[in-house]
């Protein structure tokens, strides 16, 4: 009987060294649970959800438990898919959901070329030099609206895109 | 080696359908006269729109080229009559997608003179294949079967692959629709010689001519053909007569018994798989120089006087076709390009006949099938479904919107052939609901893309502001560090000449 006890303990430990071991000095799979969340952000690097992009967003749910329900672009969809990967609860959107695709446009006869826009877009999306008109690339526009409010001219406007 | 023969591959499920097809086949191909006024759409093929070349007001000859190509993929549009450009604008189509689309009006001036030829083309056999597959892609050829593929495209595809067999489809499976059987009956010459231009650009040893079983005229007549030039490397099958077994890859598989894996091409297996209409085009554009610029199309219906196929010009409309066929009977209600199982609806008959007007089917009112019913899961779908998929499945995923299922279980490999809609005891649109969810997958699929690319933009711009920032912070401490080595007398001057310099303003 104490030979069978004894082999137990000896796995027991064993077992729990090793455990400790990895956990201890083995690299964690936060990074890849990092780069899972993002994959299933709708990536308009916006900032609604009150972090620089979506990236920050979800490292921020994954290491600090940020709530799930920032993300007005995803909308109730992607809120599904984070509670699904992550186990937790599905929550109604904090903020009301954008309708459709939009994207930036910029009034090419007012803009006066401060490049103030260019350096806010999270996407480089705004093409245009210093005193030169800007524009932004329509295919790589994600409609965040970051660059609205820096324009001293207020020439840039959202639309929708059908 | 013309008389047909039977060694088959195997079709998973089909329907054996009723195939109306008499009605329309009692006469010869007629030629519906030359109308007042043609309407070109420069989108008559897969692939990017044609752009036109010629502008409003300007005369034009039989067989000018109004409209080229742009883009990788395209067809080019020739003018199909002599006239005057009178519009270039929207005009209703029948597309599955979109009603109306950008049109070349021409105002037909009643002479059809054609484009002088430069001189007498040479012989195919004196061509390389290069120069054969060029010559094609200016001809504005397409497949005529009703997929409107640009020819030469899917030739040059074909060209980089190692290549077996060559199949061309005579099979028109679809009921109601006959111009393919009328064609193998009138052109059966034709249609050899265009397979022997495309086995020769090809460099093909075998090239099987199939035709249903429900075409006896037609095989006579291809086999008397065959029996004359006798050509060993040309076999003419007949295939029985199964919806939809003139699908391109459910044909490859009934014939080579070879299966075109999910997602690829019949080049996959070593098969190019041509319509006997394709055929024709091709000899007529090669031997003759005479681009696409007719096609024989049906028109039939019980809701038309004298059902018939006829051979109109591209841009002739619909409404002037029926006309021609002795108009509409009282009891017509539904117009329908294409055959009853694929076609689409449409509520105006001015849409033009273009390159993939294979069939113009006029019905009365059909009777009501009664409501959609919930699904039973009975499996009658599964059973007659062509590619093997599960369409009570799907059809629940469909409506789930789930994504990854739908694609687990194959949507995006259903030719939409109808067949599951026709047995369902449900009466439940499934074709329709999976053309819906095949958008929709599509839709996903861009929006995923977009995502990842402002991903990469995004976190390369990050980068990107990191490095600045960095080597700001360098050259900051490199300044730092030269004016500290620099000693107490240098500073001294710097301090000095800035004092002087805000003593000059």
């Amino acid at each position: 009987m104490w030979t069978a006890i004894l082999t137990i303990a000896a796995i027991a430990l064993i077992a729990g060294l090793a455990l400790s071991y990895a956990s201890q000095s083995l690299p964690s799979d936060s990074g890849k649970l990092v780069d899972q969340i993002n994959e299933l952000l709708p990536q308009t690097q916006c900032a609604q959800c009150g972090f620089p992009g979506c990236r920050p967003y979800a490292q921020a749910i994954v290491n600090d438990g940020v709530a799930i329900n920032l993300c007005p672009p995803g909308g109730d969809d992607t809120i599904r898919k984070l509670a699904a990967t992550l186990g937790k609860e599905v929550l109604p959107l904090a903020e009301q959901p954008v309708a459709g695709r939009a994207v930036a446009v910029i009034d090419e006869t007012l803009c006066i070329g401060c490049t103030h826009c260019r350096n806010a877009c999270p996407v480089d999306a705004i093409v245009g030099a210093h005193q030169l008109m800007h524009t932004i690339i329509e295919a790589e526009c994600t409609g965040c609206e970051l660059c609205i409010a820096p324009c001293p001219v207020d020439c840039i406007t959202l639309r929708a895109l059908s | 080696m013309s008389a047909p023969t039977y060694d088959l591959g195997k079709l998973h499920g089909g329907l054996r359908l009723q195939a109306h097809k008499k009605i329309s086949t009692s006469e010869a191909i007629r030629t519906v006269p030359l109308p007042d006024q043609l309407v070109l759409p420069i989108t008559q093929h897969a692939g990017d729109p044609a752009q036109p070349v010629v502008a409003i007001g300007e005369r034009v000859l039989k067989g000018q080229l109004i409209a080229d190509t742009e883009g990788s993929l395209g067809a080019p549009i020739h003018a199909s009559s002599s006239g005057k450009i009178v519009a270039i604008e929207p005009w209703p189509v029948s597309r599955r997608y979109g009603d109306n689309a950008p049109c070349i009006v021409i105002e037909c001036d009643g002479e059809d003179r054609a484009l002088e030829p430069a001189e007498a083309p040479p012989a195919f056999e004196t061509l390389s294949a290069d120069e054969l597959l060029t010559k094609i892609l200016r001809g504005g050829i397409v497949g005529l079967g009703g997929a409107v593929f640009p020819t030469a495209q899917k030739l040059m595809q074909a060209i980089t692959c190692e290549l077996d067999y060559l199949i061309l489809n005579g099979v028109e499976c679809e009921p109601y629709i006959s111009c393919d059987d009328m064609l193998m009956r009138e052109y059966a010459l034709e249609i050899v010689s265009g397979a022997r231009i495309l086995m020769h650009a090809l460099k093909l040893e075998v090239g099987y001519i199939v035709v249903e079983s429900d075409k006896p005229v037609a095989l006579q007549r291809l086999g008397e053909v065959l029996a004359e030039l006798d050509d060993e490397h040309l076999v003419l099958k007949q295939v029985p007569t199964i919806y939809p077994s003139g699908g391109e890859d459910q044909l490859v598989q009934l014939i080579t018994n070879r299966e075109v894996p999910s997602g690829g091409l019949p080049t996959d297996v070593g098969c190019l798989v041509q319509n006997v209409g394709t055929a024709v085009a091709i000899h007529d554009w090669i031997v003759n120089e005479q681009p696409l610029l007719s096609r024989i199309t049906t028109v039939t219906g019980d809701g038309v006087t004298q059902p018939m196929n006829v051979e109109a010009r591209l841009g002739t409309t619909v409404a002037d076709v029926v006309e021609f066929a002795g108009g509409y009977t009282a009891g017509a209600s539904q117009l329908i390009i294409g055959g009853p199982m694929t076609g689409k609806s449409v509520t105006s008959d001015r849409v033009p006949v273009v390159k993939a007007t294979n069939c113009i089917l006029v019905l009365s009112e059909a009777p009501s099938q009664g409501p959609e019913l919930p699904c039973i899961r009975c499996g009658d779908c599964a059973a007659v479904c062509p590619v093997q998929l599960l369409p009570q499945q799907l059809f629940w995923y469909a409506c789930a919107d789930d994504e990854t299922k739908m694609r687990d279980y194959g949507l995006t490999d259903c030719i939409e052939c109808g067949c599951c809609d026709l047995v369902c005891p449900s009466h439940i649109p499934l074709t329709s609901d999976f053309r819906t969810a095949k958008a929709r997958i599509r839709e996903l699929a861009d929006e995923k893309a977009r995502a990842e690319r402002a991903r990469l933009r995004f976190e390369s711009r990050n980068e990107r502001l990191d490095k600045e920032d960095q080597e700001r912070a360098q050259e900051l401490a490199r300044q730092k560090k030269a004016a500290r080595n620099a000693g107490p007398d240098a500073i001294a001057e710097i301090l000095k000449r800035k004092q002087e310099q805000d003593e000059d303003r």
